[in-house]
């Protein structure tokens, strides 16, 4: 995980709750945020046993309103919007024109004509200001990213703990929006953690209540608040890519995948051109994953190795805590086989490749 | 309550025994977090002050452990290498790492107390 301190953090709803709590916080993405509050492999386990409960509070909303706001994200996304039928959610890339991937996001279809798109911290300003220079037709785009909350519930145990507090729960993949208390929220039914579970999004003033009703539901269940350490080796373990680490503009979505987030035989979307090429023979490179072969752990920047020769960079490693092994994913040169490994503390340690997730039930 | 007076230690945030024990403090694990391998050296091996002993990684990263003193390794915690997380649950008892057979007592006298240590902690910036 990148972090980086800046002298001006902003502070999620939670924060003197989570100072209150004996939290660790660290700078991330401009945002003074919860890294852990007792260990991040405890905290880790819960949401693979029972559940846990993030403030995700840093992350970006932005809605897409309007007639022609289905065919202005199909425009902008890599990924079929069209497929996303009311009520339903999906993930995509959002691409420069050379195909480089400015966000990846998740679009959740609200009402007919009615898009809420949920961007990462890092990016949010980005996004919007990519997305209204892109802006064409009845479109109108709100970056409401300031004034809400963000909760994530996940875990085997989330929705039964999710039940006692809230009559309706969408499907798998699906979303609601309720008026509660006369405030609507946003509930969907995804993650980042590879299991199942909750994301809420709610107005800046609620967050501090719900959570502290999702913790005292949660106490039979042995949820625990977890930090964004957790949620760094949770979303690895499931393969997930973090964007700024292991997505980002200088690659764009074709070398990093997942394949299926490119729609090539969708009608024109911004960087179309340059990843049909890339499909065409010209991908020099790709986005790997590595388990090793022996006790190690990589880390952001560590060295991967073909035989004798450095071939790329590790953009995210860890410890596995359930495979309790070193895990890792990085950029490399097409059409290697075999020999790779990857120094860690100074030592090459052998890796092998392997598909993801690294970790499946 | 456990006695600390009795331990020595690093700036680099070891401890030494008397009888010549050697594991990190309780600030130590608390920033480190979750210690995942611990490389301990073997009996026998000779050790200066300040010598690179071993190491421990942990979820975050990788820590070199230090030499408080010279001497020479003569036992080992196989119990913290097979389960390193006693680095965290118990710093101080079940969670060292190897015996020296200390050179030269007069080295122990750099080391501090653990309220100097303690003192110590004060003026070190935080490092998250």
């Amino acid at each position: 995980m990148k972090t980086h301190i800046e002298p001006q953090l902003k502070h999620t709803p939670l924060y003197d709750w989570h100072k209150k709590n004996g939290a660790k916080c660290v700078g991330f993405a401009g945002w003074e945020m919860a890294v852990l509050y007792t260990s991040i492999v405890e905290e880790h386990l819960a949401v693979r046993k029972n559940a846990g409960v993030f403030d995700i509070s840093h992350m970006g909303q932005i809605f897409v309103e309007g007639t022609g706001a289905l065919n202005f994200l199909q425009k902008l996304c890599t990924n079929d919007i069209s497929k996303c039928r009311v009520g339903h959610a999906i993930y995509s890339h959002i691409c420069n024109t050379e195909g480089g991937v400015v966000d990846d996001i998740f679009v959740y279809s609200l009402v007919l004509n009615q898009y809420l798109v949920v961007v990462n911290a890092s990016t949010a300003n980005k996004d919007f200001d990519w997305m209204t220079k892109q802006k064409e037709g009845d479109v109108t785009i709100r970056n409401e990213s300031d004034s809400f909350g963000m909760i994530a519930l996940q875990g085997p145990k989330a929705i039964s703990v999710a039940s006692k507090l809230f009559k309706n729960i969408p499907g798998r993949h699906e979303c609601l929006a309720e008026n509660i208390q006369n405030e609507t929220m946003f509930f969907c039914r995804t993650g980042y953690t590879g299991e199942d579970g909750l994301e809420i999004i709610l107005p800046e003033e609620n967050t501090l209540e719900l959570w502290e009703k999702i913790l005292f539901a949660g106490k039979d269940s042995n949820l625990l608040p977890c930090g964004l350490g957790a949620r760094d080796t949770l979303r690895l373990e499931a393969g997930y890519l973090l964007y700024g680490n292991d997505v980002d503009e200088e690659h764009t979505s074709m070398e990093s995948g997942p394949s299926w987030v490119v729609k090539l035989n969708k009608e024109n979307f911004i960087g179309k051109e340059a990843l049909l090429k890339q499909k065409n023979g010209e991908l020099k490179k790709h986005l790997l994953a590595f388990k090793l072969k022996d006790r190690g752990i990589p880390r952001h920047g560590s060295k991967i190795f073909h035989q004798e020769e450095v071939v790329g960079q590790v953009t995210s490693g860890t410890f596995s805590p359930m495979l309790k092994i070193g895990i890792a994913l990085g950029y490399v040169p097409l059409n290697l086989e075999g020999n790779f490994s990857i120094e860690c503390n100074g030592k090459k340690i052998p890796a092998e490749v392997t598909k993801l997730p690294f970790y499946n039930k | 309550m456990l006695n600390l007076n009795h331990l020595k230690f690093a700036k680099t945030h070891e401890w030494i025994s008397p009888d010549g024990k050697i594991g990190i403090s309780e600030h130590a694990q608390k920033e480190i977090t979750d210690v995942v391998f611990v490389d301990i050296p073997s009996i026998g091996k000779s050790l200066a002050k300040e010598e690179e002993a071993g190491s421990i990684e942990s979820v975050k990263a990788a820590f070199p452990i230090y030499a408080p003193c010279s001497g020479k390794v003569i036992a080992v915690n196989e119990n913290v290498a097979k389960d390193p997380s006693m680095v965290n649950q118990s710093p101080y008892e079940n969670g060292w790492f190897f015996q020296l057979e200390i050179k030269d007592a007069n080295e122990l006298q750099n080391l501090m107390t653990h309220d100097q240590y303690q003192e110590f902690l004060k003026t070190e910036v935080p490092s998250h």
